[in-house]
């Protein structure tokens, strides 16, 4: 594995050859086997301390799996999660409890990821009742309210329910709830995808504006390549839970050297009916296929319009096509 | 002009027990022969419900009041019997998620012979023929096999595009999209877009498309309606509305989402506030509250949609936007 990427600095997060299986359907008294799900397969990447990496991929391709699984939210099958030097796979989850406090995640549906009968306060305050249980009622109350401030909330509104909010500012609730213990890394998943595309903004300023401040690491997942483009330092590039390309976002943009990659790129649509209508189309045939049963060699070989023989025998290993370029390709445009 | 449709002062309202909700409120305007409308707007803009009430979908406690016309026929709450002939027959309608609208106790085929049989007195013989000859249109590989099989043994892509053939049965005048890539992994939505991007071209139907999505819009539609809180804040040709947006909404839309092609770095500009609450709109102008250029008038007098150039109107107090 070319992980020397990095070299001459500690990262935050080391992720080497993990993954996630899930066994579906089966039954035993029928005697039919479970079918393996390889949701993450063999995903390997480092996270620098205030660096924002973006996972992007399609329906399928284990974002959120490999997301949940770097914050030990899933059971990992192989692999390691090295936090701060320290392999964090094998860990208990008794173990692994005082971790989270250093690592958070924010969902996607920003309503539902709130408890309906607790009000704004006790949401935000629950990771310092956790955490830093010394604290009292009043010194938790006003840290509730400076973060509040901070995430764009009137404090005065520390009373009340999660329904009397609208999408945009559930999500702040949710965001304040991550940041208030001062984590190192934060897992976002799909943050912004549930809402409208004027608050869209807010919510991608706000993330930004909290790394600059507190030098957070963000995980970014998102299906929007136009907004994990403008929040990225770094992309991540899966495909049926393997990587296919990891860039900095210039590179992933400008000089995609993966055909999956092109593709993406490729497919979205751009707001400009002249740019739009006019501009060389890379469109892909063919859907993604299921995980339980990916294809042999490359995943992505189904529909790639640069397949070979080769790409059904041998599954093209990441290999360095850069200072800071990787790319899981048997053909791909190293210069 | 040649219109398809015209729609006059639309109304739409929903009985709520908090009273009621106003989510269209008298919208104008037409489709002409071979068009694409494009429609964008949020949650809450009454995009949808416009659409749903021109073809007698509303929710049971919702009432829409104004004049639809087709073709110069009154159809606005026409009777079922009546409405069944025009729908499915001149207007379809498809929809983000091709699952909840397909039966999924039918096949594909008798989804769509049935159809063929009972609008277009098919037999079944020649109705089979016509629906393999229409999944291939959409590019369903093995259409012959496949129209035997359910909709959930589809993927998502495969099943919209079962829909849009559903939708084509009859070779309607008037297609109206709904979402219809919003569901869709990306690369699978560029396969859709370039589908309806080629049946606009072939059949010279008029298409509604409704979206949030600019890249959409950018990428099929001829003119582009911008709904806020159930009224028409703009409306222009597909150029004008990226190249001079001159509504305060418009332009703030286009200004807060990042492009693909482009990398500015550092903040978006953003529309700030939350997006409308039917029940609770300011006075004045809905968008006021949002608007970076807010005057006095904009607080007691409601902007009326106005025309500001050939085929241009907005509904805003302010005359021109600062370039």
């Amino acid at each position: 594995m070319p992980f020397e990427t990095l070299a001459g600095v500690t990262p935050l997060l080391a992720v080497r050859d993990l993954k996630v299986h899930f066994e579906v359907g089966g039954n035993r008294l029928l005697g039919r086997k479970p079918a393996t799900v390889r949701a993450v397969d063999g995903v390997s990447f480092d996270l620098l301390a205030g660096e924002t990496l973006g996972l992007v991929g399609e329906s399928g391709c284990g974002k959120s799996t490999l997301g949940r699984a770097l914050l030990k939210l899933l059971p990992t099958r192989a692999g390691q999660i090295i936090w701060l030097g320290k392999d964090i796979a094998p860990l208990s989850e008794e173990k692994i409890r005082p971790l989270r406090r250093n690592m958070q995640i924010v969902f996607q549906d920003p309503l539902a990821s709130l408890n309906p009968r607790m009000n704004v306060g006790e949401i935000i305050a629950e990771p310092l009742r956790i955490f830093q249980p010394q604290l009292s009622a009043a010194q938790r109350r006003e840290k509730v309210k400076a973060v509040m401030a901070k995430v764009g909330l009137l404090p005065n509104q520390i009373n009340r329910y999660p329904h009397e909010f609208s999408g945009g500012q559930c999500q702040r609730i949710g965001i304040a709830r991550a940041i208030i213990n001062e984590p190192q890394l934060i897992v976002c998943d799909e943050p912004v995808s549930a809402l409208d595309v004027s608050i869209q903004a807010q919510i991608v300023n706000l993330l930004m504006d909290l790394q600059k401040d507190m030098g957070v690491s963000l995980v970014f997942i998102s299906h929007n390549l136009s907004i994990v483009r403008h929040i990225s330092h770094r992309v991540l590039v899966l495909y049926l839970g393997k990587v296919m390309e990891l860039a900095s976002r210039e590179a992933i943009y400008a000089n995609p050297l993966h055909p999956y990659t092109q593709a993406l790129n490729s497919a979205v649509p751009v707001p400009d009916p002249d740019l739009e209508r006019n501009r060389p189309r890379l469109v892909l045939s063919g859907d993604i296929p299921s995980p339980i049963n990916p294809p042999s060699g490359c995943p992505f070989r189904t529909r790639c319009p640069k397949a070979q023989d080769i790409c059904a025998l041998e599954e093209p290993l990441l290999r360095r096509a850069g200072a800071q370029h990787l790319v899981a390709c048997h053909f791909a445009d190293i210069p | 002009m040649d219109a398809v449709l015209s729609v006059a002062d639309l109304q739409t309202v929903f009985a709520t027990p908090e009273g009621d909700v106003h989510a269209v409120n008298g919208v104008s305007f037409t489709i002409g022969r071979g068009e694409t409308l494009g429609v964008v707007g949020e949650s809450g803009s009454g995009k949808s419900q416009i659409f749903m009430s021109i073809m007698g979908l509303l929710a049971r406690n919702g009432r829409a009041r104004g004049s639809v016309r087709f073709k110069g026929q009154e159809i606005l709450n026409l009777s079922l019997a009546k409405l069944n002939k025009i729908r499915g027959e001149k207007m379809a309608m498809i929809f983000q998620d091709p699952m909840t609208s397909l039966n999924p106790y039918l096949t594909v085929r008798r989804q769509m012979t049935e159809v063929l049989v009972e609008h277009r007195g098919m037999s079944e013989t020649q109705a089979q023929r016509e629906a393999v000859r229409l999944l291939e249109r959409v590019q369903i590989p093995e259409a012959g096999r496949r129209i035997g099989m359910y909709p959930h043994e589809f993927s998502g892509g495969m099943r919209q595009r079962v829909m849009i053939a559903m939708a084509l049965l009859c070779s309607p005048e008037l297609l109206i999209a709904d979402e219809p890539t919003t569901a869709l992994d990306v690369t699978v939505q560029a396969q859709i877009l370039e589908l309806l991007a080629e049946l606009k071209r072939d059949l010279g139907m008029a298409i509604v498309l409704i979206t949030h999505d600019l890249g959409v819009i950018a990428r099929l539609a001829d003119r582009v309606m911008v709904m806020y809180a159930g009224n028409i804040v703009e409306e222009a040709p597909v150029r004008d509305i990226f190249r001079s947006p001159q509504h305060p909404y418009t332009e703030g839309l286009l200004r807060s989402m990042p492009r693909l092609d482009e990398n500015h770095g550092g903040r978006l500009r953003v529309i700030p506030g939350q997006p409308p609450n039917l029940q609770n709109l300011p006075s004045g102008c809905s968008f006021r509250e949002r608007c970076s250029y807010a005057m006095e008038v904009c607080v007691t007098q409601v902007p009326r949609l106005e025309t500001i150039a050939t085929q241009r109107c907005k509904a805003c107090h302010l005359k021109r936007l600062p370039a």
